[in-house]
């Protein structure tokens, strides 16, 4: 068997032994060592020939998010082993939640990986439905209504999806292509011949279908609310990972239909998508109080920096944008660790309540601090690399959207510092709490920091050229 | 393949069935004729994928066809009224648009189904086109009922609806792989059973499927 077909089989036959498992601690050790097999097969793909096997490819351009997500996947079962206890689930509940983690965990990896665009669609699907119900584990009256808007509104938006998929397929059956229908690799080659106008109605549903899930204004009305319910480890792979396949089916869809160049041209869409979302979410950030939402506001304001650098093209513009992706996932992932472990000391998840974390713990104050500033695209992580390329492109390429870009870049940097003071720096609350958090919750933290820190300064040689690679296969 | 050759008839026929039945959806005032609607339109369903396998010799087409009858003309139906029994749901169907604004709306979104799908489609063959128009307006009639139902049950019912009008879609394209048709089926059913957890747990903390009911509860008052 191929070895990306076990990255997919692994995890969900691991949902098939958890669901067997009534022990609590056992469950989230057998989660953690699923995981890290996971990790370990991701880094095997590395070896492999790149190139497609049946329904699954491989190439530049979902290997490094693959790594990606078997490392966040990894540090976020790390997590969960110290944290899943304070979220006060029953037995039955427990369960669900690791058997809905590795099924997610499992279809991320198909639609990262699938080379049909159908097998796409339906690994997403699988991973929305397996994401609606961890929001909705707690069954408090918010959780359900998070779930149920999550539900009904990636449920159209999924639909959609499918129904430009349906749409791509009717103008690739008009023109005599070779290779299996709704093969990525087929679509690619016959796409210079299709009917323009049909693959122009296909990319329109499948942009607002998919970036449904991607959290995209005006289409991110889920994003806030299923981030702000469910265990914390939720918001992480959500954020970190979900997002990100989303994007990355975009990008594929896009460098289909901008092959034919009678098309409108796919960029220009996922432009306005991209920087609506940047404005709206940077002034958003400003009227958060909930420090949950606070930071899914921030995911809805770096997907739409991503795909505004899709929407720029070119490999300058989508080399921005896939940076920008990994160094979001790292960098927001470490913060909702933090966050995590900030609310089950205190109590309670609004921004007041968590302040002074730098007097009371001192360990965490400071990893979220930093965290924060990752996110934030303070020097020297990841992120602030991919927005200086992005900014730089703008300037070079699209002056005019410089002054869109830069103001919804400034305002929400300055949310960022002004929350970042908030939770580390100001006084703590009357009540203060001290209390110690552990490894699980540090650790995580601090691999994704440095791994983001990595990311940003010393980009290693073989996945530099990767990324170049990839971001010439994003058209 | 034009107006005039029985497989074009037929599939007309069938597809605009499915219309109608969308059409029905929408002015039904009890929920549980909501759910014989969309049984019905399972059936119809079934039939025209049955016979688009018989037309274009795809064999598998048929399977998809005995999984549309035994699912959404059978199965789906079922578990929504065993649903409705088990929550000692209200009868009525509380709509936020009413009927006649609704059949209007849902007027006025078949005109742009066909305005969008029509023209764009001319080097297709005429009956993918026609087909593809009539789905789209399926479709959106649908998301036409997700949006103006308050109830849970019927916002679900809705996207069964789409779902089919979604599958009409894929079965007049000659050449889907039967993987892609094979998984729709499949996820509907997952839809579902994800759908009744979260609408039994709507129902235990919060005694109602007024979705309505749900936005005092959003985490962060503006």
């Amino acid at each position: 068997m191929p070895l990306a077909w076990l990255l997919v089989l692994l995890p969900w036959a691991g949902a098939a032994v958890l669901g067997f498992l009534p022990r609590e601690r056992v469950a989230a050790l057998v989660n953690i060592g699923v995981s890290a097999a996971g990790f370990l097969l991701s880094l095997l793909l590395l070896a492999e020939p790149q190139g497609v096997t049946g329904w699954t490819r491989l190439d530049a351009l979902n290997l490094p998010l693959l790594l990606l997500s078997s490392v966040v996947g990894l540090t976020t079962s790390v997590y969960s082993l110290g944290a899943i206890a304070a979220e006060g689930l029953d037995a039955r509940r427990l369960r669900a939640f690791h058997v809905a983690f590795q099924l997610f965990m499992g279809a991320q990896a198909l639609a990262l990986l699938a080379d049909n665009l159908g097998v796409m669609w339906v690994a997403v699907e699988i991973a929305t439905l397996a994401s609606v119900l961890m929001v909705g584990l707690h069954g408090t009256p918010a959780a359900i209504e998070a779930a149920w808007k999550f539900f009904i509104l990636c449920g159209v938006g999924i639909a959609l999806a499918l129904l430009g998929t349906i749409i791509l397929g009717l103008a690739a059956q008009a023109v005599p292509g070779e290779g299996e229908a709704l093969s990525w690799a087929a679509l690619l080659a016959s796409a210079p011949r299709c009917d323009p106008g049909v693959l122009n109605l296909a990319f329109v549903f499948l942009l607002v279908g998919y970036g449904t899930k991607a959290g995209l204004v005006p289409l991110h009305a889920w994003l806030p609310d299923a981030e702000a319910e469910g265990p914390i480890a939720i918001s992480a792979v959500l954020s970190g990972l979900l997002l990100n396949a989303a994007l990355h089916a975009v990008l594929r869809v896009k460098a289909i239909v901008g092959a034919n160049a009678e098309t409108v041209p796919p960029g220009a869409l996922l432009l306005a998508f991209g920087l609506a979302s940047v404005l709206v979410a940077g002034f958003a950030l400003w009227r958060r109080r909930d420090a949950r939402r606070f930071f899914a506001w921030s995911s809805i304001l770096h997907m739409g920096l991503a795909a505004t650098g899709f929407g720029f093209g070119g490999v300058a513009g989508n080399l921005a944008g896939l940076l920008h992706m990994l160094g979001h996932s790292l960098a927001k992932s470490a913060v909702f660790f933090g966050i995590g472990a900030a609310v089950r000391l205190r109590g309670s998840q609004r921004i007041a309540d968590l302040g002074g974390l730098c007097t009371t713990v001192p360990a965490l104050g400071w990893a979220l601090a930093i965290s924060i500033a990752a996110v934030a695209g303070l020097p020297p992580f990841a992120l602030f690399a991919s927005e200086y390329l992005l900014v730089t492109e703008a300037a070079a390429q699209h002056p005019w959207a410089i002054l869109p870009l830069g103001l919804g870049l400034l305002v929400a940097v300055a949310a960022k510092v002004q929350t970042l003071q908030a939770l580390c720096f100001c006084d703590p609350p009357a009540d203060r709490t001290t209390g110690r958090v552990d490894w699980t919750s540090l650790g995580p933290i601090w691999a994704h920091l440095v791994l983001a820190l990595l990311l940003g300064v010393a980009l290693p040689g073989p996945l530099r050229s990767m990324l170049g690679e990839a971001a010439g296969v994003g058209g | 393949m034009g107006f005039g050759q029985l497989p074009y008839d037929v599939a007309h026929l069938l597809g605009g069935g499915m219309l109608l039945l969308s059409f029905m959806l929408l002015y039904q005032r009890r929920v549980a004729a909501v759910v014989s609607v969309l049984a019905a339109q399972g059936a119809v369903l079934a039939l025209a994928a049955a016979w688009q396998g018989f037309v274009q010799g795809a064999p598998q087409l048929y399977l998809t066809a005995l999984i549309a009858a035994v699912a959404k003309a059978g199965l789906i139906p079922l578990a929504l009224r065993w649903m409705i029994r088990r929550l000692a749901l209200a009868r009525g169907v509380d709509a936020a648009l009413g009927i006649g604004p609704s059949l209007m709306a849902g007027v006025a979104l078949v005109a742009l189904a066909i305005m969008v799908a029509l023209p764009i489609t001319t080097g297709a063959q005429a009956l993918a086109r026609e087909d593809l128009a009539i789905a789209l307006s399926v479709v959106l009639l649908g998301m036409l009922m997700m949006i103006t139902r308050r109830n849970a049950i019927l916002q679900v019912v809705g996207l069964m609806s789409l779902e089919n009008g979604l599958v009409l879609a894929a079965v007049g394209i000659a050449g889907m792989p039967l993987v892609v048709e094979l998984s729709i089926a499949a996820l509907v059913m997952l839809v579902l059973v994800v759908a009744g957890v979260v609408v039994f747990q709507m129902r235990e903390r919060l005694d109602s499927l007024d979705t309505l009911l749900l936005h005092p509860h959003r985490g962060e008052p503006e």
